[in-house]
Formats: structure tokens, sequence, C-alpha cells
């Protein structure tokens, strides 16, 4: 029994060891690329250490910081990323609330078009929304971009948290009511509560979503009025256009990468102390 | 604090069965209640209707003065206790009590006065910073009966309370409320099931059967004077006994013999051919531990002993008898309605610990038929009950008091 147990100890440990690697391993090498100078790169640097005289230290993050259009990105990605975040997941909460506790006709097909929304090819949609909002004037601001993260975003947030919602029992809400509560009282401070690992659930996949997109990011700017991080990391050319600045574009990168690491620690906290909080009954 | 009048309350769910019919209590100021009944005859329902979880589909329900059907939960002041506790996960068991009290906006200072001191008679005052996940059921039931006594509810409502917890502590929990109930002098309906609480609690017990009352008396009362065969076979255990019996006179013929009744019991049911005779098991003895005084006001009859349960302080006996297929299906209607199960007519008795009465014997069983019933094997009534000490019988009061169709 003893030499099982270890057996399966050590299997688990190599096991996520694999794992770790094969994920951390690109980062990594995006890590180390941030560090080598263009000119190293450029002669062929293979090793993941700098060859000698290679080492560029700070001056890739000096220069993709110094880049006024990066900075700009950065902050229209905060700045986009968070409020689609917050609408969305507002909304969805709401949205959500109401199909896990209302009966009320075409529940089932407002579920179902949700579905079928979040199924829908993203590129399908970047044609019509770049006539359309061109047209209403809403090509290159925050809200032209805010808009489609979240109806691509809001339909797995609204059933992430409806799950979240059923597992709540009615008798949380009842009490809350007859203890004195109004209908949004009994929502916002036992409800909301109860439901925080799913909220921060759908906030974090929202956010990623945003985040991470590069299709309406580049196709529905043009200028760095609204352009986000992926999209202005394609605009980073050096001297030579046939020779992209790889070390500048991995600087540039992992910059990017430090908010969503900030967020998720964040939010992973949020998450586990919401899920240790809920045992009802027993 | 306040009274609470149902006049006619019915309630009918989205299939139109009536979970809840026609069903009228008086509540006075201060009284302790009991809602009783097997499992899905409504008692929750109606519980949820006086808090106003449940509309109301016709009747009045009325708090104090003011009828409250149109009333949200939170306009009606009353303060209930979920059978699961329903208490807030993410909320510490100070919050937990202080719930209502900061919804109803009190300063600080008024809700740690008013926490502390729920906490202090509830005996909780050292788990008050613990989460409702970490306590034992039984602290988990003292946290929901703090939310509930922390605010000056009009009335307290109890929905099966201590069915989650184990039998010692059921007891425990059992007096602690009546206690705090006598102390704070609160209106006070409290649903149950189980027959113990609804005898030891209640000032008066209230006997529902699929949404329909069947009686409203004092614990005593229903023990006593049942008013039908529902009320006789739920109140009491073991349960009462239901024997076929002929009348003729003052002799009843049961299957182990013949018997006397009073004279007073016997007219009322004169001339009224095969009944059900009801006999509490505690109305048997052995007949040689009989007293010599008391021995007149019942008769002895032999029959053949099939079980014996020892007890120490009492005796459990158990007689198989025939009983004729009128009767029979009548009976079998009863376990039915009393979600029992037990198919074979026997009659079970309690005799004195030091009987030696033992398996297989023919013993010479006593019994004291003053406390004898005897029903209508048609429509279940109670044919001898006693109107003046049997509380309230709906079903005997005739149509006058119902008034919705
Ligand atoms: N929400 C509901 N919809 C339809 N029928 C219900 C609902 N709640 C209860 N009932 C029915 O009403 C009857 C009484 O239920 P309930 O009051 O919960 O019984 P009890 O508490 O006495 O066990 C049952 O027959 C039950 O099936
Ligand atoms: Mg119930």
């Amino acid at each position: 029994m003893g030499n099982g147990s270890a057996l399966r100890k050590a299997g688990i440990a190599v096991g996520a060891l694999l794992i770790l690697v094969w994920c951390l391993l690109p980062v990594a090498w995006i890590i180390s690329l941030s560090f080598k100078s263009q000119e190293s790169i450029t002669n062929g640097s293979p090793g993941f250490f700098p060859a000698d005289g290679g080492f560029a230290g700070w001056d890739n993050y000096v220069a993709a910081w110094e880049n006024d259009q990066f900075r700009r990105a950065i902050f229209n990605s905060i700045g986009i990323s968070l409020i689609a975040t917050l609408l969305s997941v507002i909304v969805a909460t709401l949205a959500a609330y109401a199909i896990a506790r209302l009966e009320f006709k075409g529940k089932k097909l407002v579920l179902t078009t949700a579905l079928a929304i979040a199924m829908f090819p993203v590129v399908s949609l970047v044609g019509p929304l770049f006539d359309l909002w061109r047209a209403i004037g809403l090509y290159d601001t925050w809200p032209g971009l805010i808009i489609p993260y979240m109806s691509f975003t809001l339909p797995l947030a609204i059933w992430t948290l409806s799950a979240f919602f059923r597992e709540i029992p009615w008798e949380m809400e009842q009490a809350a009511q007859v203890d004195g509560a109004t209908s949004w009282q009994a929502f916002r401070k036992v409800i909301v509560p109860l439901a925080a690992p799913g909220v921060f659930t759908a906030a974090i996949l929202t956010f990623f979503f945003a985040w991470n997109d590069f299709v309406f990011g580049i196709s529905l700017t043009s200028t760095e009025a609204a352009r986000p991080i992926p999209a202005s990391l394609s605009f980073f050319v050096g001297a030579d256009p046939f020779n992209r600045p790889a070390s500048l574009l991995a600087a540039g990168a992992v910059i990017a990468t430090i908010p969503i690491i900030v967020i998720v620690l964040v939010f992973q906290r949020k998450i586990v102390a919401g899920l240790t909080s809920g045992a009802v009954k027993g | 604090m306040a009274g609470i009048q149902m006049k006619n309350i019915v309630k009918k769910y989205g299939d139109g069965f009536p979970a809840v019919n026609d069903v009228s209590i008086d509540i006075a100021d201060g009284e302790f209640v009991i809602l009783v009944g097997p499992s899905g005859c409504g008692k929750s329902t109606l519980l949820r209707m006086i808090v106003g979880l449940e509309d109301i589909t016709s009747g009045d329900m009325v708090i104090g003065e003011k009828r409250v059907n149109d009333l949200a939960p939170r306009d009606r002041n009353l303060a209930m206790v979920f059978q699961n506790y329903a208490l807030y996960p993410h909320l510490t068991v100070y919050e937990n009590i202080a719930f209502p009290l900061r919804l109803a906006g009190a300063s600080d200072a008024d809700v740690d006065a008013k926490v502390r001191e729920a906490s202090a008679t509830l005996e909780l005052d050292e788990h008050l910073d613990r989460k409702p996940g970490n306590l034992s059921g039984g602290q988990r039931q003292r946290v929901a009966m703090g939310r509930a006594i922390v605010r000056d509810a009009d009335a307290f409502l109890f929905d099966e309370p201590l069915s989650n917890l184990d039998a010692k502590l059921r007891g425990q929990m059992r007096t602690e409320i009546a206690r705090l109930q006598k102390k704070l002098g609160i209106t006070t309906v409290y649903v149950t099931h189980d027959q113990t609480e609804a005898m030891t609690l209640g000032d008066r017990v209230a006997v529902l059967k699929r949404g329909v009352l069947q009686q409203l008396a004092s614990p005593r009362e229903l023990y006593e004077n049942p008013g039908n065969l529902f009320v006789a076979g739920f109140i009491g255990s073991p349960p009462m006994n239901f024997l076929p019996a002929e009348v003729d006179g003052t002799k009843v013929q049961l299957p182990f013999g013949t018997v006397e009744i009073p004279a007073d019991r016997a007219e009322k049911v004169a001339g009224r051919g095969l009944l059900i005779a009801g006999i509490r098991p505690g109305a048997f003895e052995d007949a040689s531990l009989v007293d010599e005084a008391k021995a007149p006001t019942g008769s002895t009859f032999r029959a053949k002993v099939e079980v014996v349960e020892w007890l120490g302080n009492e005796t459990y006996a158990y007689l198989p008898f025939e009983a004729p297929p009128e009767v029979q299906k009548q009976l079998e209607q009863l376990e039915k309605d009393l979600d029992g199960d037990q198919l074979r007519t026997q009659l079970v008795i309690s005799l004195d610990g030091a009987s030696r009465v033992r398996e297989g014997d023919e013993a010479e069983i006593w019994v004291d038929t003053s406390q004898m019933h005897l029903f209508d094997p048609a429509t279940g009534e109670n044919l001898t009950v006693d109107r003046t000490r049997a509380g309230r019988i709906p079903e005997l009061d005739g149509p006058a008091t119902r008034t919705t169709a």
C-alpha cells in the first residue's frame, strides 16, 4: 500500500513537471529572447542564454517602453479589457440570475442563442462589423472593441454563472427576504457573495478573451486611439522591414503578460476564498 | 407581538391540487401552536403562506389587526427558522445573527448589544467569529434561532427545525425552544411531523391531513378525545389500536371477547352495528397486576400473546387478530394516510414491567374501557368524542363555517 502510494506521488510529480515544462518553455524562451541584442539574433544566437556580447540587459524593455504607440496600446488594452469585463460580468450576473430563478417563456431560446453565439466564428463578423462601425462612427474607438468583446464573452459568462446560481439553495434568498431584505438586497448581500467564485471565473474568462484578442484589435482600429497590445505589437517594425525586431517584440510580449499575471493572482485568491466558504448544510 | 388569524385559507399550486384546503386557525397573541401531520399534508405550505413566501389562493391571513395577504415577507415582521437553517455561509455567526438588524438600519452599537444578548442566551459566545460551515448541526440550529430572536418579530415560525439533528440533540433543542418561547412570550407557529414535539411543545396542536384541518386542540384533548380515526391513529406512540367492534347495549364484542363500556358512551353508538373500537396500548394491563379499586372500571379477557418486548419499566405485548373486510379496508386506508406500512392486524398493549406474561401464553388481560373510543367505519368519525373537551373539529362543525367554494 505504502509502496503504491509513493509510486503514485512520484507519477503525479513527473506528470506535473512535464506539463509545466510544456507550458512554460515558450514563455521562458520569450524571456530569454527579450534579453538578447537585436544584432546577436540577426547573426544567429540559438542558445537559451545569450552568446558572448549578445546580452542586451534591459535595453529592449526600455526601447519598447519608450515607444509612445506601445505605451498607449497598453493603456488601451487595460482600459478596454477592464470595461468589457466589468460590463460583461454585470450583465451576465443579472441575466444568469433571471435564468436560474425565474420561469419565463423563451428561456431555452435565450440559452441556445447564447451558446450559438459563443460558437460563432469570430472572423466571420469582422467584415460586417468593420462596415457597420465605419458607418456609425464606432470604428477606431474603445466602444468599438468593447461591444464585440462583450458579445463573445457574455454567453460563456451567462452559462457559467447560471450554473453557480442554480447551486445556491432558494432558502438562502427566502431567509433574507424574511429577515427584511428586498429582492435586490437579497440578491446583492446573499446571492452575489455566494456566487463570487462564479463571478470571478466569468471575469477571468472575459478578461482573457479581451486581452488576447488580435483579430478585432487589428481590424477595427487604425490609430493608437484604440489599438490594443496584440495589434500594436504587429506594428513593431525596425529599420529593415524584412527583418522584424524579434527581441523588441519579445520584450513587448513580456510586458503585455505582466498585467495578466497580476490579475490572475488577484482573482485566484477570490475564487479560492469563495469556494471554501460555500458549505450550507451537513 | 401579535396574534395570527387564518380564515378559510386555500392554496392551490400550478396543477390545481389544493395543498391547503379551507384551513381556519385562530392563534392568540403569545400562543405556541403546532402544525402537525404526515409528510406532504401541507404544513410547510401553510407556514410559508403565513410568512409570505407563498401566495395565498384564497382566504384571509390576518396578523395583529392587519390583513397581510398582499404584503411581502419583509413587511410582515415575522422571524422564521428553516429546516436546513438557511444560514448565510459567507458571513460569520455574528454577522448572520446581525443580518436582520443591519437590514433594518440599526446602529453598530445597537447591533452589537442585541447580537451579544442573543448569543449569550443561546450560548454561542465563543463561536461568534466562526463561519457556519465549521459549526456542528446543533450550533447551526442555535445560530438560526439567534437570527430569529435578535429582532423584535411579531411571531416566530419554525419549519421542522429539529429534523436534521440526532435524537439526543433533538431532545435538548426541544426543551431549549420551549424555554425560549416561554421566556420571550412570542406567538409561535411550529411545523413538525414528529408527534413527540407536537405533544410536548404546543399549547394547541393543529392536525392536518391532505391539506384539511382535522382537529385543533390541546395535546391532552387530542390524545383523550381524537375527533376521527386519523387523529386517533396519528397522535400517540405506540399508536392507538383499532379493532372491529359490535355494540349491543353496553356490551362491546371485540375479537378477544366481550367488554363492558360506560352507559354514556354506549348511548352515543346505540344501533350502529359494526364499528371500529380505538383503545390506546396504555389502557391495557396484566389482569393480575390491576388494583382492586381500579378493576371495576374495565373488563378482562383472555388472549394468546404472540410476541413480548420487555423494556424494564414496561412490557409491550403483541396479539394478532382477524378483522372483517369492511374494517380491514378502512384500516388499510388509515395506514396509508398515516404514512405507515403495518399490514398486519395486531393488538399492541403496554403492560407493567412486572408482568410475567410470556410469548405463547394465554394471558388474562384487563382493559380500561372508560378510555375506549368507537369510530364509524365508513366516515372515520369518532362517535364517542366528548365535544366539550376535544377543541375544534372542523369536520363536525358542519358546512356553516365554510364560506369559500
Ligand atoms: N412548489 C410546489 N408546486 C407544486 N406542488 C407543491 C409545491 N410545494 C409543495 N407542493 C405540494 O403540496 C403538498 C404539501 O406540501 P408541503 O406543504 O411541503 O407538505 P409538508 O410540509 O406537510 O410535508 C404536497 O402534496 C406537495 O407535493
Ligand atoms: Mg415540509
